[in-house]
């Protein structure tokens, strides 16, 4: 590192800037142009403190935690709505209507990411398996994610119209797994809560604004209730493994959500002056594995690479 | 000179015209002599605002470019962890192109014009982003060669006289630490991985390798507007100087990566005490420039779609908020 | 004010969804940055061309007891969507706590020609300063 330090020393002088190792640039600015002091800074910047996925496959390691066969399972549902959801999403980026949304959906889709990471964590060890096994080497028919999440990101208002729906029904699921019997699954929905109820307020502002800007977009986002509205009715389907948690308190039945989904969901259709779409609702399946067309293709792309080197780490 | 090549003052000027230009000069001329800001109402010389626009338009639109070759790899990425940082990345650099975006509407210029440039082609972006990402190894190698060129010119580039670009490298700069380190850990991995992992990384960095040092621009003998950029302190150090402090520093990381740079000629000169490289192939470098690369078709193509396909949906909202607008003011 | 206004406390309903930005008090921000703003007002609108979002400028508070900073600019439609994309903009990395968007045609900012004369009168007024009083030098809690 001598030689290089010799030629960076004197930038390192000259502009307050350090160049160091591989890139780390420790940015003292106190020359003119400096946008305030330190401690007034609008740029600075921290990493926060939230519960992490490495967190959880770390209290895992140490035997903390181990969820049940069914707490697993049920982790794996919704930690795969995430995941596909995340994937869809991640598309967006680069192509969204303008570049402040590239990051709006970013951020979401990141969110989406994170909590998926975590659930599939947690659910991985009941069979000793990481977040990336259950990711890269299950087949179709093993994920759990519902039909809703698989649904194809047409334009903007299909996507927008998807969200919305995502987001409600996530942020009343999470609400009540946040007081899970299962510490774990009651801890990762903590954090997810807050940031679907972000993920509500930004598809709400979009379907208003589409709904009530031009003839276009009203056509458009009604276009897209449609497409996707017929998978609403799976994500509040009882079964029974929701019947065994719900009674240990893990969950609650998805059922008992629809109520308040209906309720503020409703609310932001009748100002939006948009009708709930009278499609008849799929028969889904998604929880037992029977999945859409579209979920082969999603995995085909995801799971490309990793296959061509099984066991390689990354 | 530069501004031999770009517009200058107009013609004709009455004499308290005249004077205010004087003024103007002399008032601008001290503040660069005090290596201090320029800020956006100052007056300034017609050239400078002219350089300052192209230059800011221009790494704005390589960030916005620049995502593309990345985003490519989103949907693939083989583990979750590397997905959720690429995406964080792709998103970072939309973000660098705003704060951009932002700098270069202080001089007079729209947003909405420069993207307009941009879709016709009559926009500059770096070259580099006209090629091809074709393994995931190319995720490691942008970040560690290519973002890693891209902080070396950027870290001057905080100290430009036109406070608001150099307030918008601070941001960005801050923002990219991570960036060239995620790279390289990409690249650490592979190397530390299976033999077809290794060489896809040491294939990645073969084709990464030259392209990265011509994102410094042609050498100093050929690259006339240098000379008044340092002039007036936008730029700090020549291309060459820039590039020499990054082969350094490429020679020593690529050790500890445990791959080779495809290049035989590196060596620290002990006279000048500058590091050296081989000759690069700066007709491929034009060419690239003037739309010949793999990829520039393409990457104006999707910018254009994606803005096109939006413009139904920027519409509805200023529509929208046209209408509460309304409705308030008559409640 | 949830989500935007305090990140840790989640709305409870979505008739909490703020449907516009809340208002603040005029702001005396140092904010220097002229760009042309063209909002859906100012912007003549053509039978084909389009409207381009208005210019924004965003403050950040990075914490509280903190002044809001000026942190850049952004383009929205309207001010509930500038503060929701100076959330996704400015404060990626925990930067703040608290936001203000202003339309950037409505910062008045003073006249740079007459730098002069408008910033001259405090000059070489140092009895406005402690130090200037060194006779007290060395007394205690004076």
């Amino acid at each position: 590192m001598t030689t290089k330090d010799v030629s960076t020393q004197e930038t390192a002088k000259d502009t307050d800037f350090a160049i160091d190792g591989h890139g780390d640039i420790s940015v003292g600015v106190h020359g003119a142009g400096a946008s305030g002091d330190g401690s007034a800074s609008a740029t600075r910047i921290t990493p926060g403190n939230a519960l992490r996925p490495e967190d959880i496959a770390l209290e895992i390691q140490r035997g903390q935690v181990k969820p049940t066969e069914d707490v697993a399972e049920f982790a794996l549902r919704i930690g795969d709505d995430g995941l596909i959801l995340a994937q869809r999403l991640g598309h967006w980026i680069s192509r969204s209507p303008e570049l402040e949304e590239d990051i709006a959906l970013g951020n979401i889709a990141l969110d989406q990411l994170g909590h998926a990471r975590s659930f599939l964590t947690y659910a991985g060890a009941a069979w000793g398996k990481s977040e990336d096994d259950l990711a890269y080497f299950r087949r179709e028919h093993e994920f759990r994610s519902a039909h809703l999440f698989e649904q194809p990101n047409g334009d903007f208002a299909v996507t927008i119209a998807r969200q919305f729906i995502v987001s409600f029904y996530q942020f009343e699921l999470y609400t009540k797994l946040m007081e899970s019997t299962d510490a774990t699954i009651a801890a990762i929905s903590a954090k997810a809560v807050k940031e679907v109820d972000y993920h509500r307020d930004h598809s709400a502002q979009w379907v208003l604004r589409l709904a009530g800007g031009t003839d276009e977009s009203r056509a458009r986002i009604i276009q897209g209730f449609k497409l996707v509205w017929p998978y609403v009715e799976e994500l509040f389907e009882d079964d029974e493994l929701t019947t065994r948690l719900a009674a240990a308190g893990v969950t609650v039945q998805p059922s008992s959500l629809r109520a308040e989904f209906d309720r503020l969901t409703g609310d932001i259709m009748a100002e939006a002056e948009l009708e709930i779409p009278g499609v008849p609702q799929s028969l889904g399946g998604g929880r037992r594995g029977k999945h859409s067309e579209f979920l082969g293709y999603i995995l085909a792309e995801m799971q490309v690479l990793a296959r061509e080197h099984p066991g390689a780490s990354w | 000179m530069a501004s031999q090549n770009l517009q200058s003052v107009p013609a004709e000027l009455s004499p308290e015209e005249q004077e205010r230009e004087a003024a103007g000069q002399a008032y601008f001329d001290r503040i660069i002599s005090e290596d201090s800001r320029i800020e956006p109402r100052d007056w300034m010389p017609a050239a400078y605002r002219k350089t300052l626009l192209r230059q800011i338009s221009q790494h704005a639109h390589s960030e916005i470019i620049g995502m593309q070759p990345e985003a490519n790899w989103i949907t693939r990425a083989p583990s979750l962890k590397r997905k959720s940082i690429l995406m964080a990345k792709v998103q970072d650099e939309a973000g660098h192109g705003l704060y951009l975006y932002s700098a270069a509407e202080t001089l007079g210029q729209s947003r909405d014009q420069m993207m307009e440039d941009l879709i016709a082609g009559k926009a500059r972006y770096s070259s580099i982003f006209n090629y091809p990402t074709i393994s995931w190894a190319d995720m490691g190698a942008i970040g560690w060669l290519v973002d890693g060129a891209a902080i070396c010119n950027q870290v001057p580039l905080c100290r430009a006289s036109y406070g608001p670009y150099g307030r918008a490298m601070v941001r960005i700069c801050k923002e990219e630490s991570f960036h060239q380190r995620q790279g390289f850990e990409i690249l650490l991995e592979l190397s530390n991985g299976t033999p077809a992992q290794k060489q896809m990384a040491q294939d990645a960095v073969n084709r990464w390798y030259a392209p990265s040092l011509m994102m410094f621009g042609p050498p100093d003998d050929d690259s006339p507007n240098s000379k008044q950029s340092m002039a007036w302190n936008i730029k700090r150090f020549s291309n060459d100087e820039l590039r020499s402090r990054f082969v350094g520093m490429m020679v020593e990381q690529v050790r500890v990566l445990g791959l080779t740079l495809p290049d035989k000629d590196i060596r620290f000169n002990e006279e000048t005490k500058k590091w050296e490289h081989g000759p690069l192939d700066w007709n491929e470098f034009k060419e690239v420039l003037a739309g010949r690369g793999p990829c520039n078709s393409q990457r104006v193509e999707r910018r254009r779609e994606a803005h096109e396909n939006g413009a139904w949906v920027r519409e509805a909202a200023v529509a929208y908020a046209r209408k509460q607008a309304q409705k308030e003011s008559a409640a | 004010m949830a989500p935007h206004g305090n990140p840790e406390a989640p709305a409870s309903a979505a008739s909490e969804i703020n449907r516009e930005a809340p208002k603040v008090a005029a702001t005396n921000a140092d904010s220097s940055t002229t760009a042309p703003a063209s909002g859906p007002a100012v912007t003549p609108r053509g039978a084909t061309e389009e409207t381009p979002w208005s210019l924004w400028e965003v403050f950040v508070r990075s914490s509280r007891g903190l002044s809001h900073v000026h942190a850049g600019s952004l383009h929205a439609p309207d001010a509930a969507m500038a503060l929701r994309n100076a959330r996704d903009l400015y404060t990626r990395r925990n930067e703040g706590v608290s936001i203000w968007v202003v339309p950037a045609e409505s910062i008045s900012s003073s006249d740079p020609d007459s730098k002069g004369s408008f910033f001259e009168s405090p000059q070489g007024k140092d009895y406005r300063h402690a130090t200037y009083y060194t006779k007290s030098e060395g007394v205690k809690h004076l």
